[in-house]
């Protein structure tokens, strides 16, 4: 490998690390406070890290410590991590699509590492796409959302509620700042994007009230995806 | 018995991210597939945000909403993504405090 190449792929894990770095202000708070959950809910250190080194899923980790914590079956936990980790069936089909070209090697870890957070940044960033080693960047920002994620949770069984708990709560608010702040350029350049992602909000906060988190974010996913085929203009997106 | 519950809680979240890279080589998509599939990143986003933003503070909602307000403000005015994250963050700490 030239001088050059080692180069461009520096460049691209950078700006990786770049647009990964909110992911990470907001997974480190959530993983801490992950971790002291699981940990009064009865799982071990190594337990509770090891959740996050598997599974890697924010919502369902929480939710699956908190039901350990109450005894219910491993069926209905698995079960329940499956409802609400669907949603990531539906953005990873989108992603694939978008990296289409790239070997199977590269789908199958970039996959892998498919979150709700890893899965918005990197479909929003969509020119490194075409970029010679352009699969760096987005392995970067996979790679430093999962280290921030496993080692915060680490943090959280080993030391407890270290941070304020009204710093703790503030930075709740991070990952949605986040999802505005990745939302609203887009909007910008293409206003008819705002249809797509109102509607998806309003389909979201009718039915998850009867049919939960995890397909309420699917319904409203993929019902306002559909609109998108009619509203959408194939060269402007 | 707690580590079958994580291997199973893996299984489940894992197969489910990779089956696309396996099956999208070997559909060819039509144009308004495509159109679809380019349309999912802004119908997730939407509907990851809300209702959830109104959750930050669950006793008081409006709290998540005014910081929501403030990001889509400073994201409209072309502020940078993470200094939107942290005004975020500094609007609702100055509204708990």
């Amino acid at each position: 490998m030239d001088l050059e190449e080692k180069q461009l792929i520096k460049m691209q894990i950078r700006d990786g690390f770049i647009a990964g770095s909110p992911i990470v202000v907001g997974y480190i708070p959530i993983a801490i406070a992950y971790g002291v959950l699981a940990k009064q809910a009865g799982l071990s250190l190594l337990e509770l890290t090891g959740m996050s080194l598997f599974v890697f899923a924010g919502a369902a980790q929480f939710m699956g410590a908190g039901m350990i914590g109450m005894g219910v079956s491993a069926m209905e936990i698995i079960i329940a991590t499956f409802v609400l980790n669907f949603r990531h069936f539906v953005m990873s089909l989108s992603f694939v699509n978008q990296i289409k070209h790239y070997a199977m090697k590269w789908k199958f870890l970039l996959t892998i590492g498919l979150t709700d957070e890893t899965f918005s940044v990197s479909s929003i960033y969509k020119k490194q796409v075409s970029q010679t080693y352009g699969y760096f960047f987005y392995g970067t920002i996979m790679l430093t959302s999962y280290l921030s994620w496993v080692i915060g949770s680490f943090l959280g069984g080993v030391l407890g509620d270290v941070i304020p708990e009204t710093l703790t709560q503030s930075m709740g608010v991070a990952l949605y700042a986040m999802f505005i702040g990745l939302l609203i350029p887009s909007v910008r350049k293409y206003h008819r994007i705002a249809i797509i992602s109102l509607s998806a909000m309003f389909i979201n906060y009718l039915v998850s009230p009867y049919i939960g988190q995890g397909w309420g974010i699917v319904a409203g996913t993929i019902i306002a995806a559909c609109l998108g085929i009619f509203v959408l203009e194939e060269e402007k997106v | 018995m707690i580590w079958v519950i994580i291997i199973g809680m893996a299984l489940v979240t894992v197969i489910p991210r990779i089956i696309p890279a396996y099956i999208v080589d070997w559909i060819q998509f039509p144009d308004w597939a495509n159109r679809g599939l380019k349309a999912i990143p802004y119908a997730a986003l939407g509907a990851l945000i809300f209702p959830g933003i109104l959750t930050v503070i669950p006793e008081k909602p409006y709290i998540g909403l005014i910081a929501g307000v403030v990001a889509i403000t400073l994201a409209w005015l072309k502020i940078h993504v993470i200094f939107v994250v942290l005004s975020a963050i500094i609007t609702v700490f100055l509204l708990t405090i």
